[in-house]
């Protein structure tokens, strides 16, 4: 069982934080709007770039395709210098807040997690993202793979402090 | 050449896949994005924990939080459908996907031929829920996407994509486990699971 770190989530922010944003968001549900311009954008990267097909996944995993890796690799450089900007300049949120990072401890749930996770990428060709995204573009049956999955993160909570972290 | 021809070529141009070196920084510009329109770290599997959270929190520790404070996420994963919902419409590719011929070799000898799709069709539809490679597939694989993600505390965007970002040793070790799980499911049990 866990001690030491309670949130081992890396993508939950407001377990460890209170920010003036979310404050106003409980308010105000348009605050929410430009995360949906943002997803859309994303929405129309990820399948004109491809990177939601299951064939472009099957080619990473065979190592047939230079694709895959060229997108996580730029997309990884473009964010670190990013990161790296915003901490060297001590960039505020257009809110006027600072921008926070909070850095995670290891646990051995990014091992164990990260092969089963590898394993369902594979099989079903996308990672939660691109899972919506799938979705979108007609597939309906994709909902099915989609409840399974929220079934699967629920499974994972049911049984969270059973498993070794 | 007039201003209208020019626009239509740009159109046409956009409707091809695009290459890595414009989806990937696109895709990473995300991260800044983010953080500046609202202290936001980038990561989508969550969403998947805020509607186990606002649906059936069934009084589990994990899920007793105030995911209204997460809605963020999910307005970001709704505008994800509809952006592809755009591509594949107003986008739209008009050619099949160019892949790897020796891919192309393996999955024919298991009657996967359709490419015009970004899913194999072939193995992957309603129907196919009914047969058990389908069920492997789609209901297992999806399973184990959202066990796994949140046990490793995040996916490819939240480790692989916003962790390695912010330089995350954990998200580094999360992201090599999410590759070798991915190389041994393609590389020594697909084959099996296809074959059923």
């Amino acid at each position: 069982m866990q001690t030491t770190q309670k949130n081992t989530d890396f993508e939950v922010k407001s377990l460890d934080t209170t920010s003036n944003d979310e404050i106003a968001m409980q308010t105000k549900w348009w605050h929410n709007l430009k995360y949906l311009i943002a997803g859309i954008g994303l929405g129309i990267v990820f399948v004109k770039g491809e990177i939601i097909s299951w064939f472009r996944i099957q080619e990473m995993f065979r190592f047939q395709s230079f694709h895959m890796y060229g997108v996580i690799g730029s997309a990884v450089i473009v964010g670190a210098i990013s990161v790296w900007l915003i901490k060297r300049f001590k960039v505020k949120t257009f809110q006027g807040e600072p921008i926070t990072f909070y850095p995670k401890q290891f646990n051995k749930g990014q091992i164990f997690g990260g092969l089963i996770f590898g394993c369902g990428w594979a099989m079903t060709g996308a990672c939660p993202g691109p899972l919506f995204a799938q979705l979108g573009t007609g597939a309906g049956f994709v909902i099915i793979t989609i409840i399974s999955a929220v079934a699967g993160t629920w499974t994972y909570g049911y049984f969270r402090e059973k498993l070794p972290h | 050449m007039d201003y209208l021809t020019q626009i239509k070529q740009m159109i046409e141009l956009i409707k091809q896949p695009w290459p890595w070196y414009v989806a990937g920084p696109l895709i990473g510009l995300a991260v800044p994005l983010l953080l500046l329109l609202g202290n936001k770290s980038f990561g989508i599997s969550s969403t998947l924990r805020h509607l186990c959270a606002a649906c059936f929190p069934a009084d589990i520790p994990f899920f007793k939080y105030n995911w209204k404070k997460e809605i963020w996420n999910l307005f970001l994963v709704l505008g994800m459908l509809i952006g592809s919902a755009l591509s594949v419409s107003v986008l739209k590719n008009p050619n099949p996907i160019q892949v790897n011929s020796k891919l192309v070799t393996f999955l024919a000898e298991y009657g996967i031929t359709y490419y015009s799709s970004l899913l194999p069709i072939d193995i992957m539809n309603w129907n196919a829920l009914l047969t058990l490679k389908g069920i492997i597939l789609m209901i297992g694989g999806g399973f184990m996407v959202g066990f796994g993600t949140r046990y490793a505390g995040g996916c490819t965007s939240g480790h692989s994509i916003m962790g390695l970002s912010n330089l995350q040793l954990p998200s580094l070790i999360a992201t090599c486990a999410f590759m070798i799980g991915g190389l041994v499911m393609t590389n020594f049990l697909l084959a099996y699971i296809l074959s059923l």
